[in-house]
């Protein structure tokens, strides 16, 4: 986890340095792109392969359902609150 | 939507890859997921570092626009609490951490399955990929119903790309900065937030 979140950081220090350079964000954001997709292949791979996920693929989709639908309502309401309170009356 | 499209088509290519199981075993080694993720870190963090409409965004900001983000936190883990009555299967730490994914799939997905399993990393892509879906098509109806902020609450880190379209549209332009600041803080704290979850959360 520290190393990750090591990793992370010196990925920003190196943005802050390189940033002021527009080429920077354009070629990350390709990079970026490719390392997710790769990625998220590679996670289909280790999916396709596990015959245990493979066979809960629908429950493990409605899990995933579930949660989005409870982390929406939650969000939704909380920002309700903070909309009357805080940016309604301008 | 384009880009979710192509980033499911790539994860489900892998999955019949994997299926098929013709693959040389040196591919389904988890190193390379692993190195594969520090790499992906490395480049979202200079893609935060180096964006610095962002941080001047961040800079010109009221105290009061923090709220939004805040609530949104907030709101997302009791909601995701409350999601855990349902889900027996499911551990409340592994629940708290799919949903600090807020929507952002790619990288959710990613860490969850490199930290914990790959199971869980699953119903991380899916719920994230739900929560952006979900946000796309009720904006309309959750900003009629629960008024301006409802469409970014909904949209959490998604406010900032893919559903900020739909979000300024029926929020209003003047919603379209809070919109992305809000994502923008969201999209930062997700590795954070999720990491922190899976593996302080294991110690309580």
């Amino acid at each position: 986890m520290v190393i990750i979140l090591l990793i992370m950081l010196s990925g920003v220090i190196f943005g802050i340095v390189f940033g002021r350079y527009p080429l920077t964000l354009k070629i990350n954001d390709k990079l970026l792109n490719v390392a997710i997709c790769i990625l998220l292949m590679l996670l289909g791979i280790a999916v396709g392969s596990n015959e245990k996920i493979i066979a809960n693929l629908y429950s493990i989709g409605l899990q995933g359902f579930i949660i989005s639908l409870g982390a929406i309502a939650g969000s939704v309401a909380f920002c309700y609150v903070i909309y009357k309170a805080f940016f309604q009356l301008k | 939507m384009k880009g979710t499209l192509i980033l499911i088509t790539f994860f489900a290519s892998g999955i019949l890859l994997g299926i098929s199981g013709n693959l040389p075993h040196i591919l389904i080694s988890s190193v390379w997921s692993n190195y594969a993720l520090y790499v992906l870190m490395f480049l979202a963090g200079i893609g935060i570092g180096a964006d610095r409409k962002s941080w001047h965004l961040i800079r010109a900001m009221h105290v009061k626009i923090f709220l939004v983000p805040a609530g949104i936190i907030i709101g997302t883990f009791a909601g995701a609490t409350v999601s855990s009555l349902f889900l027996p299967a499911l551990h409340l730490r592994e629940i708290l951490a799919v949903a600090a994914g807020f929507g952002y799939y790619s990288l959710s997905s990613i860490i969850i399955s490199d930290l914990h399993s790959e199971a869980l990393g699953v119903v991380a892509l899916a719920s994230n990929i739900f929560r952006e879906m979900i946000t796309l098509l009720t904006v309309p109806l959750l900003v009629k119903y629960f008024g301006n902020l409802a469409g970014i609450a909904s949209g959490g880190a998604t406010s900032m790309d893919t559903t900020l379209p739909v979000i300024s549209k029926y929020s209003g332009k003047e919603y379209t900065v809070i919109s992305l600041f809000n994502g923008i803080i969201l999209t930062i704290l997700v590795p954070f937030l999720v990491t922190f979850i899976l593996k302080v959360g294991k110690l309580i």
